[in-house]
């Protein structure tokens, strides 16, 4: 089995521990990740806001890349490049006129979009093409002892019906407690962390993000594992900022779910980036016997 | 608002062209059409986490553009709040793609030039647009200060100390990486500036009663479903 990956610019940045995570769990699967070549931006959520059209042609020049490359399922792991993506290869499916004028655009590049690329999501791929059991059956130890708030964020199950509901998605909670973790009662599972607004609004993300915490902490997580490198940074940097403007105290680590299931699997901490994490994971991890 | 009393079924001028801009803009949603058929229940506003910082909530936005005033629209906070998580597009019993109607309004902002000066989101967005044109993809650490150096310079001192944290994990990369294929990106731009060379759109007779659905009832019928 092997896969395209998208890694988009965040795992560039900001969140390299999730690039380095899911290289690593791939690889202990033994599933393949082909980096596309020469990927460029999905256009995330604020190239839309200035043009539709341009938009949708700079996102549709990957998928058209990964076109050409035999037509494997593209993985992209960062919640508003799988968005996005994946809202891209719907519009120009839905509308013959859209995809005309996309054509048009791609074609001053010498590309063409054959409406052949599947976009996926690394948690669909673990818990849909590899299986709950097979990643169960590959794990080195047990999660025993870690309560998690699952997180998904907004992006990932909505706004088209994808691989899991769009508002109580369980996909990730039934991988982890097969593993050995206890998922916490996480209501917020899908709420938005407020993306970008933490930089153009802090004032309003800042409390949406205490929110979230609240409601991981008082159910007794202890810790928050999500999917999306924008939930990552705004729930786990900024939990100073709201202890301070709350009068909370609050200090809880903040993993992408790859950085998890990798030390189900074995992977070094260094292997999977949990340096990298501002509030380190400390959870005792003991090794499964037989 | 502003344009004080006015006649029952009739639309200045001015918010008969916005009107037209922004049906422009929803035409290229697929599905945007279903904006007729909103009931006003007020599920979207009821979902919508950050409607309670909104100065209207989307299910006004609805009802404002039914009534003539997308100019009020225009000129809130609440289009460039909107966090795209699409909670309302979701959950809407008509289906209407209300995130994606929000975004053609911001373009209808922008387009119209009908935000405040260095608004953040504008700003924003258009810095995005300009390192993702120049270098083929973002770089975090490069937005963060073209933003703030424009918005306000102070912000970058208060945020210094996050940064040098996350410098220290190896979590901001210096330099843009530029992609090879950044040449293609520059014809799809020059293309996409061809093509969106204002349209000879069919004049469309200025009337009265050109509000609530009739003036809805521009947008191309809904496909039956």
């Amino acid at each position: 089995m092997e896969y395209l990956y998208y890694p988009g610019c965040s795992l560039e940045g900001a969140a390299r521990q999730y690039d380095e995570s899911l290289r690593a769990v791939f690889g202990a699967l033994g599933v393949g990740l082909k980096e596309l070549e020469d990927w460029n931006c999905c256009g995330a959520t604020m190239y839309m806001s200035v043009s539709e059209t341009t938009s949708l042609a700079i996102s549709a020049r990957n998928l058209a890349l990964a076109g050409q490359d035999g037509g494997r399922d593209l993985v992209a792991p960062c919640s508003a490049c799988y968005t996005v993506l994946l809202k891209t290869d719907r519009f120009l499916r839905e509308s013959p006129e859209l995809k005309e004028k996309v054509d048009q655009l791609l074609a001053g590049a010498g590309l063409r979009y054959h409406l052949n690329v599947k976009v996926r999501h690394p948690l669909d791929v673990l818990v849909n093409d590899i299986g709950v059991e097979a990643v169960a059956g590959a794990a080195a130890s047990r999660l025993e002892g870690v309560a998690f708030a699952p997180y998904y964020g907004c992006q990932i199950v909505r706004p088209e019906r994808g691989f899991d509901d769009p508002e109580f998605p369980f996909c990730m909670d039934r991988l982890f407690e097969r593993l050995g973790a206890r998922a916490v009662y996480f209501p917020m599972k899908t709420r938005c962390c407020g993306g970008m607004l933490m930089t153009t609004f802090p004032e309003v993300c800042l409390e949406l993000v205490k929110d979230l915490l609240d409601c991981a902490v008082e159910n007794g997580a202890n810790c928050i594992v999500t999917t999306c490198p924008m939930c990552q940074v705004n729930v786990e940097a900024y939990q100073k900022q709201i202890n301070k403007r709350f009068g909370k105290s609050f200090q809880i680590p903040v993993v992408f779910f790859t950085q998890l299931l990798g030390l189900a699997l074995g992977c070094s901490e260094k292997q999977l980036g949990l340096d990298r994490n501002l509030i380190p994971l400390r959870v005792p991890l003991p090794a499964v016997g037989g | 608002m502003k344009n004080g009393n006015r006649i029952p079924g009739l639309l200045p001028p001015s918010e008969w062209q916005l009107r037209r801009k922004f049906l422009e803009q929803a035409e290229l949603v697929p599905g945007g059409e279903r904006i007729s058929r909103c009931l006003q229940c007020g599920t979207c506003t009821g979902s919508c986490p950050v409607s309670y910082a909104m100065d209207i909530s989307p299910r006004k936005v609805i009802a404002l553009f039914r009534a003539g005033q997308i100019e009020e629209i225009l000129r809130s906070r609440t289009i460039w709040i909107c966090a795209s998580c699409y909670m309302c597009t979701t959950r809407c019993p008509q289906h209407i793609k209300i995130t994606d109607l929000l975004y053609a309004l911001k373009r209808t902002a922008m387009d119209t030039g009908l935000y405040p000066d260095r608004f953040p989101v504008y700003l924003l967005s258009r810095n995005f647009v300009r390192l993702v044109n120049r270098y083929g993809r973002n770089n975090e650490l490069l937005l963060m200060l073209l933003y703030h150096l424009r918005r306000n310079p102070l912000e970058l001192l208060r945020s210094l100390p996050l940064a040098v944290q996350m410098y220290k994990k190896g979590r901001i990369s210096l330099w843009p990486t530029q992609i090879k294929g950044v040449g293609a990106i520059r014809k799809i731009l020059e293309a996409s500036k061809a093509l969106e060379l204002p349209r000879e759109k069919e004049e469309i007779e200025y009337a009265a009663g050109m509000v609530g659905y009739r003036a809805v009832g521009q947008l191309p019928p809904a496909p039956a479903d």
